[in-house]
C-alpha cells in the first residue's frame, strides 16, 4: 500500500536568494532515488510538502514548472518554525519531499484561451510555473493572448527577475510589471499598486479570456471589481487558496471551507466556486 | 449468515480458544468508567456496562501514533531519510463494541479509505480486525442511535453481532471474518432461533425513545444554514475543550507532529479539534475560524451538513450520545440538530426585517 505520508527524500542542489530582504528564497531540490522525480510528474498549481525530518511540514506551491526535468524548485517565505529552519539550510542537506498535492490551473479548459495572469509579491510562485510552461515551445500555440500583471513592493522584492526580464523581450507574452514605488530613476515599467494597473492594461474579459489571481488578500479584495468591470465573469476568474494545512491530501480535515477542502478539492478554485462556500479562509 | 448459540460457560474458554490466533481487546473497567483495551491473557471484556466513554475508535486511529522515523547522525547513511515504522498488523479482534460504534467505524472509512487515496495506518488496522458486536439492551436516555440511521441490533460494520440471552449468548455471523473467528473460538452450536434475535432487536429499539429529525438538512441551502441565527446561542456555553470531539467516534481530524529525542526522531499523528483556535490558524496569525461560534459552527455543519452533501449517506452521527453525556456545558447536538433541520432561512429573513 502506498503511503501518502512518507516523503521522498530530495537534496537541496541549489539556493537563491530571491528577496532583497532576504526573507524569500528559491530551493532547487533534486530526488535521491532514481525514479522518483517521474513519480512526482506535477501539473502548474499544484503544491508539495517540503518535509524536514525533526521540525515538520509545510505546504508550498511548486514553482518549478513541468517542462523543466532533473529538479523541482520551490521559493518559501520565511514565516515559521520550519521555514525558519529551511532558510538556515545549506546546499546539499538531505530532507523530505511530498507529492504533488491539490488540484492545478484547469490546463483543459484553458486551452486555446487567453490568458490574464495577475500576481503580487511571492504569490507569483505558482504562476512562474504556469508562464514557464505555456512559453514552453511545444505548449505556446496552445494558449490565445498571454498578459501578466505582477506586482510587489518594490524592484528588489519582485521574484525571478532575471526571467521577468527576458519576458518583457518576447512579443508572445504582454508583461505589466510593477511596483509600489521606487527611487530607483533607471526604474522602467510600472509604478502602482496591481489593482489599478489591472484596470489600465488587462485585456476585456470575454468568454475566451480567463484570469488567474494570486496574491496577498487585500490585492485580491481589490483586484475582484476590476476584473467584474472589465468584464470577467466569475466562473473565468481563477484563484488560489491557502489555508493552514498537514496531510495534503484530505484526511486530516483542518483546510476544509465548508464541505470542499482547500488542499484536495484546491487549493485551485474559479471565484464562481469559492462563492459558494463559506469562505472560511 | 449463521447463527449459533454459545453458552456462558464457554464464553471463557472460546475466547481463551480465539486468543491463540489473535490479538484480543475489550472494554475493560478503569475507576468508574469503561475504556477499549488489549486484553492480558486470560482477561475477559468487561461486557457489564452501556458503552465506554471514550469510542473505540482509538483501536484504529490511536490518540498518538508513531507512522514514520528517522535520524538526525549526520554519521550514518541513511540520515534525514524518513522510513515507515514497523507495525504489528497480525489478526486482532475487538470484543463487545457496540453497533453504534461499529457503524461509525464506516463513516470514518470514507474519510481513511477514499477511492484515490489510503491511509496505509488506518485501513491496515483496520483490515487486521474482527469486529465482534455486542448487541445493546439496555440503551441510556441520551441514546439515539435509531434515529441516525443505526440502531442498537444495527450489523453495519460488524463482523458477528453478539446478543445476551439468559444463559447463552446468541452470535450471528455476519461475513467470512466473523466465521474465522467462530471457527477460532469453537462457536459451532448452530441455532435457529432467528426470531429471538429479531424480538430482541425490536425490543430494544423501543427502548430508545430519545429521536432526532434529520430530514431537511440535505435540501437546507449550505450558506443559509452556516448563516443561521442560532449559532452564537449554540455556542454561548462552549468552552471550546474538544470532550466532543475526543469522545466521538466519528470524529476523524488529526495534527502531524515530530518529536525528536537525542538524535532520532519519529513523526506522528495526533487527535486534533476542529475546537481549537491553533487547528486553523494561519503563520501570518490570521485565523477563518477565530471565534468559538465559527468553530462550533464547524463542528454541526460538519457533521449534519457538509457530511451529508458530500457523501451522500447521511449524517456524520452514530446517536451515541456520549457527547451529549460528557459536554460540560451541556451542548446538546439533538438540539442543535432540530436547530438546523426545522431552519427556514424565509422566516430567518422574515424576523430580521
Amino acid at each position: 500500500m502506498e503511503n501518502p505520508y512518507l516523503p521522498y527524500p530530495v537534496r537541496i542542489d541549489d539556493i537563491t536568494v530571491e528577496a532583497e530582504d532576504k526573507s524569500l528564497k528559491t530551493f532547487k531540490f533534486v530526488f535521491l532515488n532514481k525514479g522518483d522525480e517521474e513519480k512526482y510528474a506535477y501539473r502548474a498549481g499544484q503544491f508539495g510538502e517540503l518535509s524536514i525530518p525533526g521540525k515538520g511540514e509545510i505546504p508550498i506551491g511548486i514553482a518549478s514548472s513541468p517542462v523543466e526535468k532533473g529538479f523541482v524548485k520551490f521559493t518559501v517565505n520565511r514565516a515559521g518554525v520550519v521555514t525558519t529552519h529551511l532558510h538556515n539550510m545549506k546546499v546539499g542537506d538531505i530532507m523530505g519531499l511530498r507529492g504533488p498535492l491539490g488540484n492545478s490551473y484547469p490546463w483543459d479548459l484553458l486551452k486555446e484561451k487567453n490568458i490574464l495572469i495577475v500576481g503580487g509579491g511571492f504569490a507569483f510562485t505558482t504562476l512562474r510555473s504556469s508562464i514557464v510552461y505555456m512559453l514552453d515551445p511545444a505548449n505556446r500555440s496552445k494558449f490565445g493572448n498571454i498578459d501578466v500583471v505582477y506586482g510587489a513592493r518594490s524592484p528588489g522584492m519582485l521574484l525571478y527577475k532575471d526571467e521577468l526580464v527576458q519576458w518583457e523581450k518576447r512579443d508572445d507574452i504582454n508583461m505589466h510589471i510593477t511596483v509600489d514605488a521606487t527611487d530607483d530613476p533607471d526604474w522602467k515599467y510600472n509604478v502602482g499598486f496591481v489593482p489599478p494597473i489591472t484596470e489600465q492594461k488587462a485585456p476585456q474579459g470575454g468568454d475566451d479570456t480567463y484570469a488567474i489571481v494570486c496574491g496577498p488578500p487585500i490585492m485580491i479584495k481589490f483586484t475582484q471589481p476590476v476584473l467584474e468591470n472589465l468584464g470577467y465573469e466569475h466562473d473565468h476568474i481563477i484563484m488560489s487558496l491557502e489555508n493552514r494545512m498537514k496531510c495534503g491530501f484530505g484526511m486530516c480535515g483542518r483546510c476544509g471551507i465548508g464541505k470542499e477542502l482547500v488542499c484536495k478539492d484546491g487549493p485551485v478554485f474559479t471565484l464562481d466556486q469559492i462563492n459558494k462556500t463559506p469562505r472560511e479562509y | 449468515m449463521t447463527l449459533v448459540t454459545i453458552d456462558k460457560k464457554d464464553w471463557l474458554k472460546g475466547l481463551t480458544a480465539a486468543a491463540e490466533s489473535y490479538r484480543l481487546f475489550g472494554p475493560v473497567k478503569e475507576k468508574d468508567w469503561h475504556q477499549f483495551e488489549e486484553l492480558d491473557k486470560g482477561e475477559m471484556p468487561d461486557l457489564n456496562m452501556v458503552n465506554t466513554r471514550l469510542s473505540p475508535k482509538a483501536l484504529l486511529f490511536p490518540q498518538s501514533e508513531d507512522m514514520l522515523e528517522y535520524s538526525l547522525d549526520e554519521t550514518r547513511d541513511d540520515h534525514h531519510i524518513m522510513k515507515e515504522v514497523r507495525k504489528d498488523y497480525s489478526p486482532r479482534a475487538v470484543v463487545g463494541i457496540r453497533p453504534c460504534d461499529a457503524k461509525a467505524t464506516q463513516l470514518i472509512k470514507l474519510n481513511f479509505d477514499a477511492p484515490d487515496i489510503k491511509d496505509p495506518y488506518w485501513l491496515k488496522a483496520y483490515e487486521a480486525t474482527t469486529f465482534i458486536g455486542m448487541a445493546c439492551d439496555t440503551p441510556l436516555s441520551t441514546c439515539f442511535c435509531t434515529s441516525t440511521g443505526c440502531g442498537p441490533y444495527h450489523e453495519e460494520g460488524l463482523d458477528v453481532l453478539v446478543m445476551e440471552q439468559n444463559d447463552a449468548y446468541l452470535a450471528k455471523i455476519l461475513t467470512d471474518k466473523g466465521q474465522v473467528f467462530a471457527d477460532a473460538s469453537g462457536w459451532a452450536t448452530t441455532s435457529d432461533d432467528a426470531a429471538t434475535f429479531e424480538a430482541g432487536k425490536k425490543a430494544a429499539e423501543d427502548r430508545i425513545v430519545s429521536k432526532i429529525e434529520t430530514d431537511n438538512l440535505a435540501d437546507t441551502d449550505l450558506l443559509e444554514l452556516h448563516g443561521a441565527p442560532f449559532w452564537d446561542d449554540v455556542a454561548f456555553a462552549c468552552i471550546n475543550c474538544g470532550t466532543c470531539t475526543f469522545s466521538c467516534p466519528t470524529c476523524w481530524c488529526f495534527d502531524i507532529q515530530d518529536e525528536v529525542n537525542g538524535k532520532s526522531g519519529v513523526r506522528m499523528k495526533n487527535w486534533d479539534s476542529c475546537m481549537f483556535p491553533i487547528f486553523t490558524v494561519h503563520t501570518t496569525g490570521h485565523n477563518p475560524r477565530d471565534t468559538k461560534t465559527q468553530r462550533v459552527r464547524q463542528r454541526f455543519m460538519h457533521k449534519l451538513k457538509y457530511f451529508v452533501d458530500k457523501y451522500h449517506t447521511g449524517i456524520m452521527c452514530v446517536g451515541c450520545g456520549r457527547c451529549v453525556r460528557q459536554c460540560p456545558v451541556n451542548i446538546d447536538i439533538r438540539r442543535v440538530c432540530e436547530l438546523m433541520n426545522s431552519f427556514n432561512p424565509t422566516d430567518a429573513c422574515a424576523s430580521q426585517g
